[in-house]
């Protein structure tokens, strides 16, 4: 008896030396195309049972009563759970504000709150229970905009606020505040040639991840829980549900299966404390996996966001000021509002030099569905903002957007809002450059000599609604500024355990971390940093878990720098343990161990000449050496709750598009034709990686310009297309050639100079389309996802 | 829910009769989707798969009688020449995998306003044949359709084939999607042009509560081709006619606003889209093969 699919164990041999810089390939790279991958969703344990959540089908409703007695009366139901059975005083979790219930009580609020749970022989018995338990609703007003949440009489979403973030709100209904001043933007106003105003909105998107929300729990002997489960940060996940289910961290015992993507929409709990209610009340392991639709309900989403933003410039081009007000919603919940909130205002000014700045971001606690990560994390909102405002600014100057753009980049040095100095290369201008360089794909292409149109090539595609008609060209150019690493002085370590040991005569590392391996290519990178550490060629990643200490969240582009340089260091210190079992047992035969600078190579320890003074095997013996260390990068600062000053950020990440756009005018569809992107990346560990980070990233930004949105009725804050019928994401026939042009200037103060990349390109990839769409239809265009109703006026 | 397997169409006739709340499933595109968003659990499920003969064509001399479940990439292979509409209408349904499933007898027993076969059918001309174990009757297709989701069909009768009109002369069909593939019509046109009878017919898909014809541009369509002795000269439609085209045939729509789109725009695009299609179509018959057709 034991847990069958999961986890996935990763040996990742070569005879390749695989170093850092080699594009080797994903270890799980076959099994994921092959269909063979183990995905939590896969997991089964011998009598197990399935657990079924029940949510509310109202956004906002005091809950009169809760009538379980029908549902547990049902054959093959083995427990029914309400707030009322939470087993200790801890009933609520969050990544920093403790808000959210496990289960509703007394208040749902928000549509798919989670009221009750059932554990069932059958996940359609389970179902079919949970059905028959009767909620008697009273409803409420519905809190859905800045308007209805700062009303003087509005309902309070959370009454008895006291959280960290509660005192210093101006309203109760405001998650948090984060002002930036820095100059006199008035002042500085009244020496602008040109100023440029506009109002922004930007659509709430999803992560869209593939792989639902899934995970078993075990109930273990000793009283504990084994939990296996797809999530962004193991740790994170356990700090939060140990308390709820009354146990020590310890005894739940978490690891890692398989993660069918992620894109932030993991970081909050979904069915992790859940299963492990029912499991320990049960006896018996329960398997959690929500459907599609119910994932929609499972997990955050991206903020919706209304913008604000004003821009001064004199006639030569210079900017001169800069005020903006973002409102985030952050739906029901806090999530990471916070946190969005910091970055959507430090990062508001993009990667220009702007001295004079006045800028407000907050987020609203409405009845709409919760907000927190994904991919980009406050940036993508006002990036899509900012561009739009350099596009207007430009054409009011009558320069071209680019070189506009290039006249006010940021540089290394440049001062940021914050008080903070770029510290390392901001090649803003070179990006900018580089994607205006290439040429443009030939005109027209959907014309074949002597044939049809070919209609794959056009506006509609398969959907044959132009042959060529109606079709005119755009092309649009934007640059994005996205932080790397938790920020405001979250201390965000990571942790790697390295063992070096001689098997079969070889020597044979391990690498343990509990990296959440979500699709971004820690695993494989990770084994290319302890080859070239360590010289060895075989490697093997431990699966995930909370055995060994954090890795922090595979989020904010940190991963690689901040588990990679954990891995780095934990290498780094075994190589200096070996390397002081060799001087001890074979320092006296050869005056290099003491005086040369000694390296391990291909399994050998070598001189920095290139001598080999011996083999691993031999320093070794049976004797393994194994370490586990903490890894930090530099520290950061909170900022200022009144001035937005402070050294908030670790990192900061460039890139820059280019779209090239078709777009039928009569019908208002659009053919994304080209996304060509610059970007720096410090230092490649993996190119093919890095390539393919550019390229999704790309993507995810272009769904949001022109489809991908949830809809929220206004009026009952109740989600209207839950599903991939209605939640359109692009499929390949959407997708443009993206060629990717990566520089690699380091970053000094990173591990191999790396830069986090994961981010940026979904940053920059929405305002070029959008910039691209306006530069072909002449329209305004203020929101993102662009429809055809915007595009026809209809 | 019971899931019944009959091996011959006779058995499927008998289950139905003596089931008549089975629901018919072949390749499952709609009934699925519906069984998973839980829109519906039947009863029964009927399962057509194991019927041979729903998966076959014949071309006769007039008509191509299509099997309730001949896939819609086989009518994109095989019958391009014959039924050039439902061809490219069967190419804008959802991904590869599906088109290898599903089939037209779905498309009409389901009856959704949005199938994408619905325009082509109507603009072609068609009959359904519906049978039970009483007999069978042949619904002529401006019938079948009767309201949301509704059909004309009795409660004991199972879809066995489609009888559609051979074409005559050119014929098109646009459906607009806010994504370029593998997406549900938000508006759909199809338009078929018949010489021998010197008619234009057509279908509007997504924007009234059924799959419905323009008859009114359709009228005055062939009245202006008539008049102006188009079918024998064969010169350009005056763009006055074909505005004035488009113009009825947005007139035929009663669309609603929905999550897909606005009832304004579906009529706009309905518009726009009768007219790019009659500009194709009569480019065909003028003898400019070049834009008969995308070339998906």
């Amino acid at each position: 008896m034991g847990v069958t699919g999961s986890p996935t164990n990763i040996h990742q041999g070569t005879r390749t030396r695989g170093g850092i810089g080699e594009s080797t390939l994903r270890p799980d790279g076959i099994l994921k195309v092959t269909g063979e991958f183990a995905y939590s969703s896969d997991m089964w344990h011998e009598d197990m049972l399935w657990g079924h959540t029940l949510r509310s089908t109202v956004a906002h409703a005091e809950i009169v009563s809760i009538d379980t007695s029908e549902a547990l009366a049902t054959p093959g139901v083995h427990a029914v759970l309400t707030y009322d059975d939470l087993p200790t005083s801890v009933k609520n979790y969050g990544l920093e504000i403790q808000d959210t219930p496990v289960l509703a009580h007394g208040k749902a609020r928000h549509h798919g709150e989670p009221v009750a749970l059932v554990a069932a022989d059958h996940p359609e018995t389970a179902r079919r229970a949970a059905a028959k338990i009767r909620i008697d609703y009273r409803e409420l007003p519905v809190i859905t905009d800045e308007a209805s949440a700062t009303a003087p009489d509005a309902i309070l979403v959370h009454e008895g606020r006291s959280d960290h973030h509660a005192g210093h709100v101006p309203h109760p209904n405001i998650v948090h505040r984060q002002p930036i001043v820095r100059g006199d933007a008035d002042a500085a106003a009244a020496r602008a040639d040109v100023i440029v105003s506009g109002e922004y909105v930007f659509g709430m998107q999803d992560q869209a991840f593939l792989g639902p929300e899934s995970g078993l729990a075990v109930p273990a002997e000793d009283g504990g829980v084994d939990l296996y489960v797809a999530t962004q940060w193991l740790h994170s996940d356990l700090r939060q549900i140990a308390p709820v289910l009354g146990l020590p961290e310890d005894k739940v015992r978490m690891t890692l299966s398989g993660v069918g993507g992620a894109f932030g929409g993991r970081e909050d709990l979904s069915m992790q404390i859940h299963a492990c209610l029912l499991a320990l009340r049960t006896g018996k392991p329960v398997k959690i996996v929500y459907n599609r639709f119910e994932s929609f309900f499972g997990h955050v989403h991206r903020h919706p966001a209304k913008l604000w933003y004003e821009h001064g410039a004199t006639r030569d081009g210079k900017l001169t000021h800069m005020k903006c007000r973002i409102v985030l919603d952050g739906g029901a919940y806090a999530s990471a509002s916070p946190a969005v909130v910091g970055n959507a205002s430090s990062l508001s000014v993009g990667p220009y030099v702007i001295d004079d700045v006045d800028i407000e971001a907050i987020a609203l606690y409405t009845n709409n569905p919760p907000c927190g990560a994904m991919r980009g994390f406050g940036a993508v909102q006002a990036c899509f903002a900012y561009e739009a405002q350099m596009d207007k600014l430009a054409a009011e100057l009558g320069m071209d957007p680019v070189e506009f753009r290039q006249l006010n980049a940021m540089e290394q040095g440049t001062l940021l809002p914050t008080g903070q100095v770029v510290d390392s290369p901001a090649p803003v201008a070179e990006l900018l450059r580089r994607v205006k360089a290439r040429p443009l794909p030939p005109e027209r292409q959907w014309e074949v000599a002597g044939e049809q149109a070919d209609v794959r090539a056009l506006p509609g595609g398969l959907s044959n609604t132009t042959h060529g008609e109606g079709v005119v060209r755009g092309i649009g150019y934007a640059v994005g500024l996205k932080n790397v690493g938790f920020s405001e002085g979250f201390d965000d370590y990571s942790t790697a355990r390295v063992r070096m040991e001689i098997v079969g005569g070889e020597p044979v590392v391990t690498v343990h971390t509990a990296m959440a391996e979500v699709g971004q290519g820690g695993v494989t990178v990770h084994a290319q940093i302890a080859r070239t550490e360590l010289g060895v060629a075989q490697v093997t990643i431990h699966p995930a878990d909370t055995q060994v200490g954090s890795a922090g969240s595979t989020s904010a582009s940190r991963q690689t720098y901040v588990t990679g340089g954990a891995v780095k260091h934990s290498c780094e210190a075994v190589r200096e343990k070996v390397l002081e079992i060799g001087r001890r047992k074979f320092g006296t035969y050869h005056p290099a161990w003491a005086t040369a600078e000694l390296l391990l190579e291909d399994g050998k320890v070598v001189t920095d000449g290139g001598e080999v003074l011996a083999d691993l095997a031999d320093v070794l013996e049976d004797e393994a050496v194994d370490i586990e260390l903490e890894w930090r990068h530099r520290p950061t600062e909170a900022f200022d709750l009144r001035t937005g000053q402070g050294n908030g950020h670790v990192q900061y990440s460039f890139a820059a598009h280019r779209a090239v756009v078709e777009v039928d005018t009569e019908l208002g569809l659009v053919k994304v034709i080209e996304l060509a992107c610059a970007q720096d990346v410090g230092k490649a560990l993996n190119p093919l990686s890095v390539e393919g980070q550019i390229q999704g990233g790309t993507t995810q930004g272009l769904g949001v310009a022109v489809m991908e949105e949830i809809i929220v009725d206004p009026k009952t804050a109740k989600v209207r297309n839950p599903s991939f019928t209605d939640y359109l994401i692009p499929t390949i026939l959407d997708t443009p050639t993206i060629p990717v042009d990566v520089l690699e200037l380091a970053d000094d103060h990173a591990p191999y100079g790396l830069r986090g990349i994961g981010e940026a390109p979904t940053l920059s990839s929405t305002p070029a389309v959008l910039a691209a769409i306006r530069n072909a239809t002449g329209l305004e265009l203020n929101r993102t996802p662009v429809r055809p109703e915007h595009l026809t006026g209809t | 829910m019971d899931f019944l397997r009959p091996a011959s169409w006779e058995e499927a006739l008998a289950a139905k009769a003596e089931h008549p709340t089975a629901v018919p499933i072949a390749g499952g595109t709609d009934v699925m989707v519906e069984i998973n968003f839980d829109h519906r659990r039947p009863e029964y499920l009927l399962d057509l798969n194991r019927i041979g003969e729903l998966s076959e064509w014949e071309v006769g001399q007039e008509n191509v009688r299509l099997g309730a479940s001949v896939p819609y990439s086989h009518i994109m292979e095989h019958l391009r020449a014959e039924l050039p509409g439902l061809a490219l209408a069967s190419h804008t349904v959802a991904s590869p995998q599906i088109r290898n499933r599903g089939g037209v007898g779905g498309n009409l027993g389901t009856a959704s306003p949005a199938g994408d076969a619905h325009p082509a059918l109507l603009a072609a001309g068609a009959e359904v044949e519906a049978e039970s174990v009483r007999g069978t009757r042949m619904i002529p297709i401006d019938a079948f359709y009767t309201g949301v989701k509704r059909n004309a069909l009795e409660p004991d009768e199972l879809i066995r084939a489609v009888h559609i009109k051979k074409a005559d002369g050119p014929q098109q069909y646009s459906k607009v999607g806010t994504r370029n593939a593998m997406v549900i019509a938000v508006c759909a046109f199809g338009l078929a042009l018949h010489p021998e009878t010197r008619t234009v017919r057509t279908g509007i898909g997504s924007a009234a509560p059924t799959p419905v014809r323009a008859k009114a541009a359709e009228e005055f369509l062939n009245a202006a081709l008539e008049e102006g002795g188009f079918w024998d000269s064969r010169t350009i439609i005056t763009p006055s006619i074909a505005a004035q085209f488009a113009t009825l045939a947005a007139g035929a729509c009663n669309p609603i606003d929905d999550v897909r789109g606005t009832a304004s725009y579906r009529r706009h695009a309905v518009g726009i889209m009768a007219r790019r299609t009659l500009g194709w179509t009569w480019e065909s018959y003028r003898g400019n093969g070049r834009s008969t057709e995308g070339a998906a």
